[in-house]
């Protein structure tokens, strides 16, 4: 029940942010949420912890600026085409990484994307440090001018409703219950006859396609897919998002990236203390905040239920 | 290609090595203890550099004390600096971690990485500042008969090896490592007995966090000193550390070394590799020895 006001409220507030707030810096956020719902679907419901997930982000970003760039692909295809790396990409470090558990699981994949990191950085096309710049942003369609900021906010906005969408069904279907079971604990899910690793590449798969996705309209949106994108201070960001907000938590990891995206945005004439401050606010949360804003809330309500059952 | 070249770049990568060998050691022993990967050892380990930089040429700017310390110096007071550090992290923060799922050591550790570098980086240039007090002795090269190698290098290896082997000694083979070890295998059962366990963890941090400061001020002279150096070392450590595996304090040593070399030798033989070959081997091993060439599987 509560979900359903939530999600209308979300709604709402999408639909009508392009009357208050500036639709650029809407949809950085907007991505930056569809990142962090498809990281919670991974360490949130299945407990893995991704370091590396800057990869899928940064890595569809650059595939998709080619695309269109030099192929001339449409936009829309183009963020398909830049997904669909992304799901391979995510295939191959998911059998990877899912040999090894806990902080090996981390640290294999910090590792994996810091390869993808250095061919972003060495590659002929990506234009190294610079990025890949000049992206065109297209017509949707054929028709639909995507250089109007309103056009492509909507545009982004179905996009990640599409994501949100994925992430909502996959957490509310037996797979999530699965997944939810792992994450308790490995050993009795497996003793209950669950193909374990299938579950976790799975859940891995899908997360890293989502992210590609996220990271992919970004690209579109700056015509500009950066270097900073596939650097593992993203994965880091993307994290903490999650943490913010909520671990495991269907409307947390939006409010976490709209939270950590607005701070880092009003901060940033301060130089390197945002990462100061980011780093404070990371050590704040692990200590004493673990449940998140809206996992608090919630775990405030179940209480007061109880209460008065009692 | 000559074998001059060949050599030489192998006593380079042996170079790197010792610095991989020492970070991924620390890495193993904290992490036998405190089942934490500490993500600020590479932040630990700037720090240290740091130290040197700030105590050979900002002491008095800074702080108006008339007083320089010197290479030699760094290398006692900044291991000690940081490994304090890492008590006060240890007692204050990671010690109510523990009854908890182990990454949020790590994501802990990640803040504190955060905090430690946008420190430096609003009072440092990120490209690096170059550290004038490598001491005269040590300047120049010496000859070695095939080749002739900058003698501080040479130092920074010889020194390093006799630091990791003399922590290797000291774990396996003294009586206050069998306690340590015994801690590791059973820290309840070890706690029963009358040893103080919390503190051999506390001590076992601020150890592994002085040998990543100490690492540091050796690497001073010859990287420049930057707010990220230890950023991007950290992620190849933990690469090494995947290959070697945790389970022995020998195979920390004997894979950093290894990995060294082969990033000296790739960089003969194909140098736009160089700073991926680590993480190919890493995929070649989590597909044939997903525990690690040195590992056993918990």
């Amino acid at each position: 029940m509560s979900n359903r006001i939530m999600f209308i409220v979300m709604l709402i507030a999408g639909l009508t942010a392009p009357l208050y707030a500036y639709p650029v810096f809407i949809m950085d956020l907007l991505c930056f949420a569809l990142f962090a719902c498809a990281f919670n679907l991974l360490l949130g419901y299945a407990g893995l912890l991704s370091f590396g997930h800057a990869a899928f982000f940064g890595g569809a970003a650059y595939i998709t600026g080619w695309v269109t760039k030099e192929w001339g692909f449409g936009p829309l295809i183009g963020v398909l085409t830049g997904t669909g790396f992304a799901l391979i990409m995510g295939t191959l470090f998911g059998l990877l990484a899912i040999r090894r558990q806990g902080i090996y699981f981390a640290m294999v994949t910090l590792a994996l994307a810091q390869i993808i990191y250095f061919l972003a950085l060495q590659m002929p096309f990506t234009g190294g440090e610079n990025g890949l710049q000049r992206i065109p942003r297209g017509e949707l369609f054929g028709f639909i001018d995507l250089n109007n900021d309103l056009a492509m906010y909507y545009l982004v906005f179905a996009i990640f409703l599409v994501g949100f969408g994925i992430i909502y069904r996959a957490i509310h279907s037996p797979f999530g219950e699965v997944l939810q079971a792992i994450r308790e604990n490995e050993s009795r899910a497996l003793s209950l006859g669950y193909d374990v690793d299938h579950f976790k590449l799975m859940a891995f798969v899908i997360s890293a396609t989502l992210a590609g996705m996220a990271g992919a309209t970004k690209a579109i949106i700056f015509e500009f897919a950066s270097l900073t994108s596939a650097h593992w201070q993203t994965s880091g960001e993307v994290i903490l998002m999650t943490l913010v907000g909520g671990l495991g938590t269907i409307f947390g990891p939006v409010l976490g990236a709209i939270t950590v995206g607005a701070l880092s945005h009003e901060l940033s004439s301060f130089g390197s203390w945002v990462q100061v401050i980011l780093g404070v606010i990371f050590v704040v949360c692990v200590m004493t905040f673990r449940r998140g804003v809206i996992g608090e809330i919630q775990h405030r309500l179940a209480r007061k239920k109880e209460d008065t059952k009692a | 290609m000559s074998i001059q070249v060949i050599l030489s770049q192998a006593l380079l990568g042996l170079n790197v090595g010792v610095f991989y060998a020492m970070l991924s050691l620390g890495l193993a022993v904290i992490f036998g203890l405190l089942n934490i990967i500490n993500f600020a050892h590479g932040a630990m380990y700037m720090l240290g550099a740091f130290i040197a930089l700030i105590g050979y040429s900002f002491l008095e700017q800074w702080f108006g004390i008339s007083l320089q310390i010197g290479f030699w110096a760094s290398l006692i007071v900044a291991p000690i600096l940081v490994g304090l550090l890492g008590v006060i992290i240890e007692r204050t923060m990671l010690k109510r971690l523990y009854d908890l799922d182990h990454i949020y050591g790590l994501l802990l550790t990640f803040g504190i990485t955060l905090i430690l570098q946008g420190l430096f980086a609003n009072y440092f240039n990120v490209s690096g500042t170059p550290y004038p007090g490598q001491p005269d002795i040590l300047s120049g090269v010496v000859n070695l008969g095939f080749m002739y190698f900058p003698t501080y290098r040479l130092f920074a290896i010889v020194f390093s090896l006799v630091v990791c082997f003399a922590t290797w000694f000291f774990i396996e083979h003294t009586k206050l490592g069998s306690r340590l070890r015994a801690g590791v295998e059973n820290p309840d059962l070890t706690q029963a007995f009358g040893l103080n366990v919390p503190l051999m963890v506390t001590l076992t941090f601020a150890f592994g966090a002085g040998l990543a400061g100490l690492a540091g001020v050796l690497a001073a002279p010859i990287y420049s000193v930057s707010p990220l150096m230890g950023a991007d070392l950290i992620i190849v450590v933990f690469a090494v550390v995947v290959i070697g595996g945790m389970g022995s304090i020998m195979g920390a040593i004997l894979s950093g070394l290894a990995l060294g070399l082969v990033e000296g030798m790739t960089k003969v033989f194909y140098p736009p590799a160089a700073n991926t070959v680590i993480f190919f081997l890493m995929v070649l091993v989590l597909l044939f020895r997903p525990a690690g060439l040195f590992g056993k599987e918990k």
